[in-house]
């Protein structure tokens, strides 16, 4: 039943582009904000809040535009490369904010980010500043496409990774790793008296979660074309974990969930007024009062109720 | 004579001027089932608390194998086959019976085995025969939460037996366990120790169990030892039946 239910639901992502073209790129920065907010939700497995998570995002973002600008001219080596700019500023920032916890994690993970934007901002002369840096259209094993085409290709990728990581993810979840991350926001003690250590199983989520932050900063900086500072502001870090919570952090699904649902809203909202902000308040209100486990938990809860 | 497993030498800890281990020394050797019985606040959790690594002492050593471990951290001596059962159950409450005990068969394995799935079959039959050997495994699939507090101390147990410890430390395995079961549990435990060939040091306050199980007992006392000895002897002494035993 969850099968047929997510492959219908990829299905119906894949068609919904050639019915209404105007949603391919909504749906192309929707999955890769999903990606984000599903690092943010493996670090919320943990009890861990980061309130920084765009940093990763934008690390990975810049990675992209600073590599086409270098000459690295191929999108499946952009996307690798990228990601690994947000690995290793994930090794970085974790080896330090792993030992905390609580409020002390989300403040100090805002705190880096903020430092990190301030950077991208002001200087001008290597990031471009507000300006931001332009993203050229990258080749395609070679061949380079037009932008019409390479959109279209770079959206049924990202839907493609999203299966594949969704997936590799899911593994780790179900992995030893995986549990005795959910175990540490439980219980360290026992964590400790099993003989495992705390910190690296908080380090390893950091890491990965930084990577699924990148992977989507990447696959924004390619969509947009263009990067710039805002992608490390803290208001996109609050949005990835609004999406996160919205979604629900029950299952990995729930990241992706709650980034469609939160892009169609604002993108249906904006064509109603220019105060779109208060039906997108109040949607989310009602699914945080009504929902506490978030979109997915409708489905999950329904699932484990059927016979 | 027997080589000593854990050896505590002249260890010295306070609390606020309250001492909770004076100067005392303690061996406990291959095949032990060594029981701890002193008053409340004697001290008693404090001496596992330095033997596993959770406290420090201001001065003296633990020695496990001869090998000092006075400053090694929980998991370190854990990896070294030292497990603990908690007085007040240390268990992962969100996640099910069945996966506590799969988890922490799994700390025990090589790092590959971190990234592949927690459930296997063979983790399965080795995780059921544990929880059905404390008479668990009807609530396998349950959170553990949910379990009764004399439940959740079984499963505490349990998930010490999974790391395949050579030497086991137990904080009143007995306390919060019904009448009615705390003598199977014990023949249980005694009968999975001697199949494992694990020694074990435990903190009881259940004399009758003592009495019935230990090999030998030490008396713990404002951090000292009061007495030591086989459970005749020492519940023989006339002092420890003052003071401890509670019988004049």
């Amino acid at each position: 039943m969850r099968i047929f239910l997510a492959a219908a639901a990829v299905l119906t992502l894949a068609l919904l582009p050639v019915a209404a073209p105007w949603l391919q790129f909504v749906l192309t920065l929707a999955i890769a904000k999903g990606f984000a907010a599903l690092g943010v939700a493996v670090l919320l497995r943990a009890g861990l809040i980061s309130i920084g998570h765009a940093m990763f995002f934008a690390a990975s973002a810049y990675g992209v535009a600073f590599l086409a600008g270098g000459g690295v001219n191929d999108l499946g080596l952009l996307l690798v490369l990228s990601v690994l700019v947000a690995a290793l500023t994930g090794v970085i920032a974790g080896a330090f904010l792993v030992r905390y916890r609580a409020i002390f994690f989300a403040m100090l993970n805002l705190a880096v980010s903020m430092v990190f934007y301030a950077l991208c901002a002001k200087l001008y002369g290597v990031t471009g500043g507000t300006d931001g840096m332009p993203v050229p259209i990258p080749a395609v094993f070679g061949v380079v496409f037009a932008e019409p085409m390479f959109k279209s290709m770079l959206f049924y990728l990202s839907l493609a990774l999203m299966v594949l990581v969704g997936l590799a993810v899911q593994r780790y979840l179900d992995s030893p790793l995986g549990h005795a991350l959910s175990a540490v926001h439980t219980n360290e003690i026992r964590l400790e008296y099993l003989g495992i250590p705390v910190w690296a199983v908080l380090l390893i989520a950091y890491v990965i979660s930084a990577a699924l932050a990148g992977l989507g900063g990447a696959i924004s900086a390619l969509a947009i074309g263009r990067v710039v500072p805002d992608f490390a502001f803290w208001t996109a870090s609050g949005h990835l974990v609004l999406i996160a919570v919205l979604g629900g952090i029950g299952g990995v699904p729930g990241a992706f969930i709650g980034a469609l649902f939160l892009e169609l809203l604002h993108s249906a909202a904006v064509t109603v007024t220019d105060a779109w902000n208060l039906i997108v308040g109040m949607a989310l209100i009602i699914v945080i009062m009504f929902m506490p486990q978030g979109i997915y938990g409708l489905f999950a809860r329904k699932e484990a109720s059927s016979p | 004579m027997r080589r000593p497993i854990l050896e505590a030498k002249n260890l010295c800890v306070a609390f606020n001027g309250v001492k909770a281990a004076d100067g005392a020394s303690i061996a406990i050797h291959d095949g032990e089932f060594l029981a701890i019985i002193g008053p409340n606040g004697s001290g008693k959790t404090t001496l596992l608390n330095i033997c596993t690594g959770y406290i420090r002492p201001v001065s003296g050593s633990v020695l496990l194998d001869g090998t000092d471990i006075t400053r090694l951290s929980p998991r370190a001596i854990a990896r070294r086959g030292v497990a603990r059962a908690f007085q007040i159950p240390q268990l992962f409450s969100a996640q099910r019976v069945i996966d506590n005990m799969m988890l922490a068969l799994a700390a025990t394995d090589g790092l590959w085995s971190a990234v592949r799935p927690l459930e296997t079959a063979k983790r399965r039959e080795e995780a059921m025969a544990l929880l059905e050997l404390v008479g668990l495994d009807g609530d396998a699939e349950r959170i553990s939460s949910t379990l009764p507090e004399g439940h959740r101390k079984l499963l505490d147990i349990a998930v010490a037996l999974a790391l395949k410890p050579r030497l086991l430390l137990l904080d009143e395995p007995t306390s919060g366990v019904s009448a009615l079961e705390r003598f199977p549990l014990m023949e249980a435990l005694m009968s999975a120790l001697h199949q494992r060939r694990i020694t074990a040091l435990f903190v009881e306050h259940d004399m009758d169990v003592v009495a019935r199980y230990a090999s030998r007992v030490l008396v713990w006392n404002a951090g000292n030892i009061m007495a030591e000895g086989p459970p005749d002897e020492v519940f023989g002494n006339a002092q420890v039946r003052e003071r401890v035993v509670g019988v004049a």
